[in-house]
């Protein structure tokens, strides 16, 4: 039973597959592609489903499945036109079949009421095309109807040990052999139903310089005292009615009636092939050696069909030999090859350490052991990375939720849907990423109306779009709608105190009071014509998962979020620093620039905060030795290293550390696991001399440090 | 020495399933996941018999069994067609492309193996 639990585990991979594809295909029929080769994808996605759903009796999503595909068919058959109605209906489909698999794999239920209603809605279009007139096979259609009973005639044929002798004739024609059916195969399947005797009629068989080697000259008769009932013997005959004179009568008459017969044989049922081979031989065999030399053409036919098929769809079913690991196992690697990595490091140093020269053998050595580490850790990474794809497909269904709400008219396009990007990525972006979809429709694009009025097109456009840009993913979501409004950001950001009535913000920094918590109410969401529907907490889920987020906008032309991704969570860009004597790791990704204050710069404030100037403003001094308990008082911000810090919470901050060391990739290592949690400690590194050195998490260390009167972070761990 | 099965199916669920059912009736599977790639992997060796899907991309199972039975080094090789249509159409269309039977989907294992012993030399 373990088997077919692994392939009906197989079928629900393949299943969204399948919904992919067909999610893909009716996008671009929606578009206005209806190229065969688009509209039999579409088909067969769900057709497969159909037929995999059969294997396992999943009734409901058979049931479901054949309907769409009976409309599916008429498409294809060119009898029902792709109207932007009939599109809908199939678009509508898809998200149901997609949720009754969903529904038969996690048990999720699926209301029948809605089944019902979309095969009604199904079958008002099938309905429509039965009435036309110049329709091929009325009755056909309906005789198509799916049965996923097996028509066993096998069994009924054990039923009672009631036998009758028959007697049959069968005169093969030449077709029987060429469709690779052979009387040999048919006498012996006939031999193991009861007793058997047969006779050959070789009166017609040619003389040799006459005979085609492919022909059927031998007719037999045979009787057959057999328990099975006639409709299994019918059945054995099933291939070969067609291209046979087949008699199948009760027999009632004595021992084998054989007047004209020249050649009686009678078989053993025991070695039935044996006997029968030495008859049928000549027409049998001879096929299998004859004209070698025809051979490539069916090459070359081969060759032509792939010519043919290739260019429409490059990449549909490269089928790529798989195997399914379990992501435990996977993760352990990684593991491993972090441990890897941080040994090798650590050797590296020891070497240097010993002073050999760089030229020696051992530092050679040492330097393609780095190389190859480095590829042995980026192959390992490959394995957990994943097309984003699937989530992308993801996107077009809840665009076209939303449009259906908001009765405007969106489509949304996709690029760079094979980008691959760590698993654990694609699992936690799709929140955030739903979220600016969403945020794209309901306020970025306008109404059709306004868009009209405004010169655009009446449909307007989300993008979503992904690439890979030095080492790391960038997703963006952009829309061609009106933009941001920067004024009424500016007038809510003033009304809601966060900032100055008086402030003077760039266009970005107005843009980027979208992402301030607090920024977004409920109130805001209907007043508000630009965007803002909790973008802080998509921002907070970007940061999380250690990328950023940027936006553009131009006013009437539309706006852009761009994310900037790192390709997986097991290794982070930081930059190694030193502060009392200790060594830390800054996310790279939080920083915004480093900065050697001159004296002028630092003010403070009040008895012991200190502020930075920056950029026109004022930043707020932390000195990160002292907040984690390293020393009891703060460094001089001047003669050491700032690192400007950009957060959620306020928008900058300036640390203080001693100085920088190098910047690089480190593991990261779950401080949690190994020891517990510390608030503004994101996880721990080993470092190349062998030393953990803490991951700040610099969204909490700041929030920690902003209340006052606290305790130093490290305090109480020393 | 046992018997060596082709099956041609794009689904890898259907692919599985006959592998498991065949195997287990003792004979020895080789796979191809269309028309196209049967072709190329017939090039590679010559099964007993050979089990086609009829949906399949780039070359569906009609145009492989044709494909197929040009060929007259493969003329004598039993082809099988599933089918999930148990119409006479979709049968009589594998038929009059060379196909020696068929075996409605969805099948369970005995009646498959049966089929598939049934047209086996």
């Amino acid at each position: 039973m373990d088997t077919m639990a692994a392939i009906r585990e197989t079928f629900f991979q393949e299943c969204e597959e399948q919904l992919g594809e067909l999610e893909v295909g009716l996008n671009a029929m929606e578009e206005g592609v209806a190229d065969s080769e688009t509209v039999n994808a579409v088909f067969r996605a769900v057709h497969s489903i159909k037929g995999g759903a059969g294997a396992f009796k999943l009734d409901r999503l058979v049931r479901f499945a054949h309907t769409f595909e009976t409309t599916l068919d008429l498409i294809r058959s060119d009898q029902l036109a792709t109207s932007p109605a009939v599109m809908r209906t199939m678009l509508r489909s898809a998200d149901l079949l997609a949720d009754l698999v969903k529904s038969a794999r996690s048990g999720d239920a699926v209301e029948e009421a809605r089944v019902e209603a979309q095969i009604a809605e199904l079958k008002a279009l099938t309905e429509n095309v039965k009435e036309a007139p110049a329709e091929t096979g009325a009755g056909e259609a309906e005789g198509l109807d799916f049965q996923p009973v097996l028509l066993a005639l096998d069994d009924l044929g054990a039923s009672e040990s009631q036998t009758a002798r028959y007697a049959i004739k069968l005169i093969p024609a030449p077709d029987l052999y060429r469709k690779g059916n052979e009387t040999v195969r048919l006498l012996r399947e006939l031999s193991r139903m009861g007793e058997f005797r047969v006779e050959c009629d070789a009166r017609h068989v040619p003389t040799l310089d006459a005979l085609d080697p492919e022909g059927a000259y031998l007719a037999w008769r045979v009787q057959l005292t057999t328990a099975e009932d006639e409709a299994s013997i019918h059945e054995l005959f099933e291939f070969v009615v067609d291209d046979c004179e087949l008699e199948i009568v009760v027999d009632r008459a004595g021992p084998i009636a054989a007047p004209e017969a020249s050649a009686p044989v009678e078989l053993a049922p025991p070695t039935p092939v044996a006997v029968a081979n030495d008859v049928v031989a000549p027409a049998d065999v001879a096929p299998a050696d004859v004209a070698p030399a025809e051979a490539p053409v069916a090459t070359a036919a081969g060759e032509a069909e792939r010519a043919k098929a290739e260019p429409g769809k490059p990449e549909a079913t490269a089928t790529a030999a798989t195997i399914r690991v379990d992501l435990e196992r996977v993760d352990r690697l990684i593991n491993l090859v972090g441990e890897l990595v941080i040994n090798q490091a650590m050797l590296s140093q020891r070497v240097l350490e010993a002073g050999l020269a760089r030229s020696s053998s051992v530092a050679a050595g040492l330097g393609a052991l780095e190389q190859l580490t480095r590829e042995i850790q980026e192959g390992v990474m490959a394995i957990r990375a994943q097309p984003v794809k699937p989530l992308f497909q993801r996107m077009s269904r809840i665009v076209r939720e939303l449009t259906d709400a908001t009765g405007k008219i969106v489509r949304l396009r996709t690029e760079g849907e094979a980008t691959e990007v760590d698993r654990t990525v694609i699992e936690r972006l799709a929140d955030p990423l739903t979220h600016m979809i969403r945020n794209a429709v309901d306020h970025g694009v306008e109404r059709p109306e306004v868009r009209e009025a405004a010169g655009k097109p009446a449909q307007g456009e989300v993008k979503l779009s992904a690439a890979h840009r030095s080492g790391r993913i960038v997703i963006e979501v952009s829309d061609d709608g009106a933009g941001i409004d920067r004024e009424r950001v500016r007038e809510i950001a003033i009304k809601k105190e966060l900032i100055a009535p008086d402030a003077q913000l760039s266009e970005s920094e107005i843009d980027n009071l979208l992402f301030m918590p607090g920024f977004s109410t409920a109130q805001t969401v209907s007043s508000i014509s630009g965007r803002g529907v909790g973008m802080d907490v998509v921002k907070r889920s970007i940061q999380a998962l250690g990328g950023r987020i940027t936006i553009s906008s131009r006013p009437g032309k539309g706006s852009t979020f761009s994310m900037s991704l790192p390709l997986t969570l097991a290794v982070l860009d930081g930059m190694v620093v030193k502060v009392a004597d200790q060594t830390l790791v800054v996310p790279l990704t939080a920083i915004v620039e480093t900065l050697r204050p001159k004296r002028g710069e630092v003010h403070a404030l009040g008895v012991n905060a200190r502020v930075i100037s920056d950029r026109g403003g004022f930043a707020p001094l932390i000195d990160v030795g002292q907040e984690l308990g390293y020393r009891r008082d703060a460094a001089d911000p001047v003669g050491s290293v700032v690192l400007v810090v950009e957060t959620e919470v306020s928008t900058r901050c300036a640390l203080v550390v001693d100085a920088i060391h190098d910047q690089r990739q480190v593991v990261i290592k779950s401080l949690e696991a190994n020891y517990r949690q510390v608030p503004g400690i994101a996880a721990a590194t080993i470092l190349g001399d062998g030393r953990v050195a803490l991951i700040l998490d610099i969204d909490t260390f700041v929030a920690r440090t902003n209340r006052s009167a606290q305790e130093p972070l490290l305090a109480a761990t020393g | 020495m046992s018997m060596t099965i082709l099956t041609v199916d794009d689904s890898r669920t259907m692919r599985d399933m006959l592998k498991v059912a065949l195997m287990d009736a003792g004979y020895r599977v080789i796979q191809a996941v269309d028309g196209v790639h049967g072709l190329e992997v017939l090039e590679q060796e010559t099964p007993h018999v050979i089990i086609t899907d009829i949906n399949m991309p780039k070359l569906d199972g009609f145009g492989f069994i044709e494909s197929v039975r040009r060929n007259q080094r493969y003329l004598g090789i039993p082809i099988l067609v599933l089918t999930t249509e148990s119409s006479p159409e979709k049968k009589n269309l594998a038929r009059r492309a060379g196909a020696t039977g068929w075996i409605v989907k969805p099948f369970d294992s005995a009646k498959l193996v049966d089929v598939v012993r049934r047209v086996a030399a």
